[in-house]
């Protein structure tokens, strides 16, 4: 084997040639927001299904978004349980100061950097906190305390965080996400809620990759009650995605949920493949009305790349945080949505198909504080 | 992923040059940088204070050396630290005198146990061994089914039955004893450090096994939380070591370090790709300079070894020397390497890449390569070997053809005529390979059997004084000219690193049947 080396000095080469055609012009934009669906508006929020032992459950009228349950105790803490929010083991300790000092801006930062929030997005929050103080418009830690809690609450109140369902079409709600993060799970999940909700589902086992996948959905179908179209072990997964919206064009449902391979946003040809899925799905009957991009609560700061490139990739219109019952942290959730817009619209807080919950604002910064 | 704290650092103490040490101000302002760097790689802030805490010692009265810019001087302190922290002894399977060996894997949901316990099977079947899969994950829909299938592709017997954990894990014990299999790995379910009855069951599990090892999988792209979830698991069940997997991502890996801190165990393995043979010991200085966000040079050369056509490189490569590299030979080379993932992430891991270009941001736009594919794929064979045949009537004609304006094929036309050129000026190669990274780089690959980079001249391609635990920098950008390295790292360097250099030779060596 001629030393690798030189093929190596090769690369440089062609990245030289390529870097130079890059610096012309194309800088990705910041902060866009993804793309409305294809074809009608954005109607009816979906009503969705709450999980069967929530409080005496209002009926949500069709149109409304998600409202925030009037009921007395907020549901994520209450599913959350005995998990500590990474600002609570600060808040005695700045309570207890009476004052707002150089302590207290470390200790804030510590905190919202244990809750993975982020270096950047922690910095910027504390600035702008900082700069009020300096102008008495806020006073002592209580009300920075306070103040805090809104600038949270509003990073994450970017767009509308209600599922889109399109009437009278054949949605597709396309899963996304690199690898272990809980995708499949969620499917199942939403299969259960949707059909509780009154809607038609049916699965599409796109990915045709790891082993014993199409057999792991399958037994989320059977536990939904739904049907479920699969192809061959290594096959290719648009096509499944095809014969699925082909299917539940066929037979009347109006909703498809397609679960992808786990993929690192990294590698190139795997992120080409999920842009032909998501084309695929895309083509008529099929209309693609949201594409979640599925997010493990405990990831750190990879996830914010995470986003960046399946965003790129395939324009993704959500975030489902999972694994928040093990952690009750997810920060990095802050920082996608201020700088890529990306709103996070539903919370996993369990294996149980029962345990998927609306993202709602202001519940997950309490979550945090406490 | 560049150079950034290298090239911050340099903006820190670029000028200090004059004075003979560090002072405490110095240090106190790269200290916060290397914080910065350390909590951008999701190093645990408990963690990043006590290593910052660790480097500043290092740094204090340290006398500013002769050959290295003190911005170097301190990253390789960093480095150096977390090699430290991540090293230590590396562990050595030692197997029981009456087998089986017992393996157990524990971890949260999807940190990838059940694709790792196949990947470990197949590595003890790589070191002679016969081992046997158990899959105790009956919680999870279709993990039996899931284990059963790698196992197949991994050549071993897997066990399992549909009771409970506890029960299924003895059970499998039983079995290897009835068919003399002499390493049993099990698989369990993926749980919650906070869940006490199912941290409850995994010891349970590990009290019917009496496992020889006990193993945390975990992500390399968790954050903070790591520290609290490998607290938990090694209290339930005082690990023996760590596999860290993902790490084909570009997750920067700081729970490695959270991790090794708490745990106090050694990364045994680490876990590169989804296939079975994407597994490998864990390199400390390798993972020390990803988290730095150095990038992982090494690992890219294995990497590319594994995926390349190696005529077609060879090839290339030939041609290139020879200053006969066409666009031809520029398509074959792009789609080699393509098989390495992000060209963006691959930029950030060669030598030599200059300043300017690393700080455009550019984040290499992979709609780029694929459209000067296709500008090039537009070309006639002839066009492709004279580019200057290429009159306007043609450049219209491929244009149309790859869907791209005339500007962009002539941008990729000037570009590439450019290239040539630098490719075939003297000290270009030598300013490219030159500098630390570059140093490591062709030691590294030194190694295999007549290096031309000697032929060269270039420092440091003999490999014999390249230190594989060395800086990983970029020290020889075009910027600052084509010096070669002043005995980069070669001299002064503590004896425990050169121990760890010992210790760090057999990756290749291990690796079965590679011709050199």
């Amino acid at each position: 084997m001629l030393a690798l080396w030189i093929t190596l000095v090769v690369l440089a080469v062609a990245l030289a040639v390529l870097v130079g055609l890059g610096l012309r012009s194309r800088r990705r934009s910041r902060g866009r927001t993804p793309a409305p669906p294809a074809q009608a508006p954005s109607a009816q929020a979906p009503p969705e299904a709450q999980p069967a032992e929530a409080q005496s459950a209002e009926a949500q009228p069709a149109e409304a978004q998600p409202a925030i349950p009037d009921a007395a105790q907020p549901e994520l803490r209450q599913r959350l349980g005995k998990t500590r929010g990474a600002l609570s083991g600060y808040m005695r300790s700045l309570r207890a100061r009476g004052s707002v000092d150089d302590t207290t801006w470390d200790e804030l930062e510590e905190a919202l950097l244990r809750a993975d929030v982020g270096l950047p997005t922690t910095t910027s929050l504390l600035d702008g906190l900082r700069g009020r103080v300096r102008a008495g418009e806020l006073r002592g830690p209580e009300e920075v305390l306070q103040g805090l809690r809104s600038d949270l609450e509003a990073c994450l109140t970017v767009t509308g965080g209600g599922l889109t369902h399109v009437p009278d079409a054949t949605n597709v709600w396309l899963f996304v996400g690199v690898n272990g993060v809980g995708k499949t799970t969620t499917i199942g999940k939403v299969a259960k809620q949707q059909t509780a909700a009154g809607r038609s589902v049916i699965l599409a086992a796109g990915d045709t990759f790891r082993a014993a996948a199409g057999a792991q959905l399958a037994m989320w179908a059977e536990r939904a009650g739904v049907e479920i179209v699969r192809g061959a072990e290594g096959g290719d997964p648009s096509a499944v995605v095809f014969d699925a919206v082909q299917r539940a064009a066929a037979r009347g449902h109006d909703l498809v949920l397609a679960d992808t391979a786990g993929r690192i946003h990294t590698k190139v040809n795997l992120i080409e493949e999920l842009k032909k899925i998501r084309r695929v799905a895309e083509r008529p009957p099929g209309t693609v009305s949201e594409v979640l991009l599925v997010l493990d609560a405990t990831t750190g700061q990879n996830g914010l790349a995470q986003a960046r490139q399946f965003l790129d990739a395939v324009t993704i219109t959500g975030v489902v945080l999972t694994k928040l019952d093990g952690t009750a942290k997810g920060g990095i959730v802050v920082a996608i949505e201020r700088e890529l817009g990306v709103p996070v619209k539903l919370i996993g807080v369990g294996e149980g198909p029962d345990d998927l919950i609306p993202f709602v604002a202001s519940e997950f910064v309490s979550a945090l504080f406490e | 992923m560049f150079d950034a704290l290298s090239d911050r650092l340099d903006g820190i103490l670029g000028r200090l040059r004059s004075r003979g040490r560090l002072s405490d101000g110095d240090i106190d302002e790269a200290l916060r940088e290397i914080r910065t760097a350390l909590l951008e790689a999701d190093v645990e802030i408990g963690v990043t204070r006590s290593l910052v805490d660790g480097i500043r010692a290092r740094l204090v009265g340290e006398a500013l050396s002769k050959s290295l810019s003190p911005a170097q001087q301190v990253v390789k302190a960093v480095h150096d630290e977390l090699v430290r922290v991540l090293g230590g002894e590396t562990l050595r399977i030692s197997y029981a005198p009456s087998p089986p060996t017992v393996v157990l894997l524990a971890g949260l949901q999807g940190s990838g146990k059940t694709t790792t316990s196949a990947k470990l099977a197949r590595w003890f079947r790589q070191q002679g061994r016969n081992p046997m899969l158990v899959g105790a994950d009956l919680q999870r829909p279709a993990a039996v089914e899931q284990l059963g299938i790698l196992a197949e592709q991994a050549g071993v017997p897997m066990f399992s039955e549909p009771s409970d954990p506890v029960a299924v894990a003895a059970a499998g014990l039983r079995e290897a004893l009835r068919l003399g299999r002499d390493v049993l790995i099990v698989d369990t379910a993926g749980r919650l450090a906070i869940d006490e009855e199912l941290m409850d069951e995994v010891r349970r599990v590990s009290g019917a096994l009496s496992p020889h090892y006990t193993f945390l999988v975990i992500d390399a792209m968790t954050g903070q939380d790591a520290v609290g979830t490998a607290a938990a698991f090694h209290a339930a069940l005082e690990l023996d070591g760590v596999i860290l997997t993902k790490l084909d991502s570009d997750a920067r890996g700081g729970a490695a370090l959270s991790v090794k801190e708490v745990v106090g165990r050694p990364i045994a393995f680490a876990s590169t790709g989804e296939r079975l043979a994407d597994f490998d010991q864990f390199h400390p200085d390798r993972m020390a300079s990803r988290i730095l966000g150095m990038g992982d040079v090494l690992s890219l050369v294995e990497q590319a070894e594994r995926e390349f056509d190696h005529d077609v490189a060879q090839d290339g490569a030939a041609r290139l020397l020879e200053g006969r590299f066409t666009l031809e030979d520029f398509l074959a080379q792009l789609q080699q390497v393509k098989k390495l993932g992000s060209l963006g992430g691959i930029l950030s891991l060669l030598p030599g890449v200059p300043k300017e270009l690393k700080q455009a941001d550019t984040a290499i736009d992979d709609r780029q390569v694929s459209q000067v594919e296709a500008i090039i794929r537009s070309m006639t064979r002839q066009e492709r070997a004279e580019p200057a045949v290429i009159d306007g009537a043609r450049r219209v004609r491929i244009a149309r053809g790859s869907g791209t304006s005339t500007q962009e094929v002539n941008q990729l036309l000037r570009q590439f005529k450019e290239a040539q050129a630098m490719m075939r000026s003297p000290g270009m190669l030598s300013g490219m390979l030159g500098g630390a990274k570059g140093a490591r780089l062709a030691g590294a690959l030194g190694r295999s059997k007549g290096n031309p980079l000697a032929d060269l001249g270039v420092a440091g391609g003999t490999g014999a004084t390249s230190d594989l635990g060395d800086l990983g920098f970029s020290g020889g950008p075009f910027g600052s000219g084509m010096a070669p390295p002043k005995g980069a790292g070669g001299g002064g360097k503590a004896g425990g690193t050169k121990k760890k250099k010992g210790g760090r030779v057999t990756p290749k060596s291990g690796r079965p049947g590679r011709p050199a």
